[in-house]
């Protein structure tokens, strides 16, 4: 596979310069990231609706293809040609500037996931903040999308989530905390790899050392958090459809609005990427005899995904003071008690990480 | 030209063309975003300095959550753009002094020669030294007793404020969910035991409606 790649690049590095061939390389490198992530968004929509639907006793899409596989391509396509509105009061620029707020961090954050051993765009030292500061960024989407449409709805929502998306940010980081104690490192392939050892790799059953189990608290706390921080059901007050329409979303059409869905989307599978990632082990296999391998990490983030798909066909909308209740009250004292225990764990004798 | 150099002019332009527009935006929604893209560039700038953590947390913290607090509330406000700028012209002397004794200062320290800047060895590090590390030493051993004093006034304050702003409201229909898990059906309700309808009677009416 290498000698294959290095056959094939050596003779572009030498037509095109060292410089201009790291450009057009990383380039498309991220187009390779870039096109299956929104082929999957499509997919994971139609998804959703079929096990939204399975789950409901219904059928789901099944008139546009063979079993309704082309509906998310009509969808996109309708949503192209569909007119984008622009409200006469609106702010135009930041109307306009909102919606690419939204989809710029939902896929800059890819750039540090590592899919496999060195797979990966870019392997840096501090991979983790590097993650925390970009997804941050998300939030400005929707506070500038939900000011700049000047309408009632938008502005509520605009709201809810800033506040939700800051709650459920620290939660969230006070989570990873524990994740880089036992791993002893900020880059997420050495956190992959911190989690193929440990007495139970020993005995072939690697899935056992992940950091799922020694952190099986803070597993929970990241995972609702990141259900929280994408806006997805039970957490989704910001576009909760029976009380603010569809929140920031509502004065958007066409791709305007296609953008945030992307972004949502987008997010989705990014954090079901760094849950896969930080705490089932990434791209390793969970038993000893199998070979590691990006699909792993594939099956795993599917899982995950499925998760969101199901909790959003089993639970009511949270009340939005018991959101907030849950992420302050419970979430945070929780993931700073479970720092203090790992601590104590790690310099206790009966340490497992060594 | 170098690629670092390059970039290094890209931040510096746009970092200062977004802080004057924060001071000159006629929006102060449009003022507060300018400042958030002035920290960006800033971030940028740090990265070029091989600060990855400080630079990283610069955003995480002030782009990521002081400045979506500070949108949160300047988009609540009110403001009278036409009220605010009418000092503009009066005020811009006072301003402008302020900014140019700041930038004499900071010409003072930064040209190092009074503060044995240009005593620091070249920074030629391996391309695998993580700041972040260095800088976690430094705070957690030498600097641990002010770093937990920082952090104990800070802990202070947040204490502070929330007591100084916190007032329980009478009218508030609020319910605190422990004592919404803790009820039991009982208070809740009610079963009343009632007779049901004697089924002969229900005989009687049967063979009367078909009768009539």
């Amino acid at each position: 596979m290498d000698a294959l790649l290095n056959a094939v690049l050596t003779p572009v590095q030498q037509l095109l310069g060292p410089l201009l061939f790291t450009v057009v390389w990383t380039l498309v490198k991220i187009v390779l990231i870039l096109a299956p992530l929104m082929l999957s968004v499509a997919y994971l929509t139609f998804w959703e609706r079929k096990v939204i639907g399975w789950m409901q006793v219904r059928i789901g899409p099944n008139r546009v293809g063979p079993w309704g596989l082309l509906q998310p391509i009509a969808d996109g396509v309708k949503l192209f040609l569909k007119e984008i509105l622009l409200p006469a009061v609106a702010d135009k620029k930041l109307f306009l500037l909102a919606p690419v707020l939204s989809i710029a961090p939902a896929l800059a954050a890819w750039a540090v996931i590592p899919f496999s051993e060195g797979w990966v765009l870019a392997n840096i030292d501090a991979g983790v903040l590097y993650l925390l500061a970009v997804s941050s960024f998300g939030v400005y989407g929707v506070i500038i999308a939900g000011w700049a449409s000047n309408s009632k709805y938008p502005f509520f929502g605009a709201m809810r989530a800033s506040a939700q998306m800051i709650s459920y940010e620290i939660s969230m980081g006070l989570a990873l905390i524990t994740v880089l104690m036992v791993s002893n490192s900020l880059n997420l392939t050495d956190i992959v790899k911190a989690q193929s050892t440990g007495r139970f790799v020993s005995y072939g059953l690697d899935f056992m050392s992940w950091n799922w189990l020694p952190l099986l608290p803070m597993f929970g706390v990241y995972l609702i958090s990141g259900v929280a921080e994408t806006n997805r059901a039970p957490f989704d007050v910001v576009e909760g459809e029976s009380e603010i329409v569809a929140g920031h979303m509502v004065e958007y059409s066409g791709m305007s609005f296609a953008m945030f869905f992307l972004a949502e989307y987008a997010n989705m599978i990014l954090i079901a990427a760094m849950v896969s990632i930080f705490f089932l082990g990434g791209w390793l296999s969970p038993f000893g005899l199998l070979p590691d391998g990006f699909h792993w990490l594939a099956g795993k983030m599917a899982f995950v995904l499925f998760l969101f798909l199901w909790f959003r066909a089993t639970f009511p909308r949270y009340r939005y003071d018991q959101i907030m209740r849950l992420g302050w009250k419970v979430f945070v004292p929780l993931s700073l008690a479970w720092i203090l225990v790992v601590g104590v764990w790690m310099m206790s004798p009966l340490t497992i990480w060594k | 030209m170098e690629l670092k150099t390059i970039l290094f002019y890209l931040f510096a332009v746009i970092m200062v063309f977004a802080a004057l527009r924060v001071v000159t935006a006629r929006n102060p929604v449009h003022a507060v975003l300018f400042l958030v893209l002035a920290f960006f560039n800033a971030a940028g700038l740090w990265m070029l300095l091989q600060a990855e953590f400080l630079s990283i947390m610069l955003v995480m913290v002030y782009v990521g959550a002081v400045m979506v607090l500070f949108l949160f509330v300047v988009m609540m406000l009110d403001i009278n753009i036409e009220q605010m700028r009418k000092g503009f012209w009066t005020h811009l002397p006072l301003g402008a002094g302020v900014g140019l004794l700041m930038v004499a200062e900071m010409a003072v320290v930064l040209s190092g020669r009074y503060f044995g800047l240009q005593n620091f060895p070249p920074q030629n590090l391996p391309a695998n030294h993580s700041n972040t590390k260095e800088l976690a030493r430094v705070m957690f051993t030498d600097y641990v007793y002010p770093f937990e004093l920082a952090s104990v006034i800070l802990l202070v304050a947040v204490i502070a404020a929330v007591m100084l702003t916190q007032r329980t409201r009478k009218d508030t229909k609020g319910m605190h969910p422990n004592d919404q898990i803790a009820v039991k059906r009982n208070d809740r309700l009610r079963i009343v035991r009632m007779v049901s309808e004697p089924p002969e009677v229900q005989a009687v009416d049967a063979k009367a409606e078909e009768k009539s």
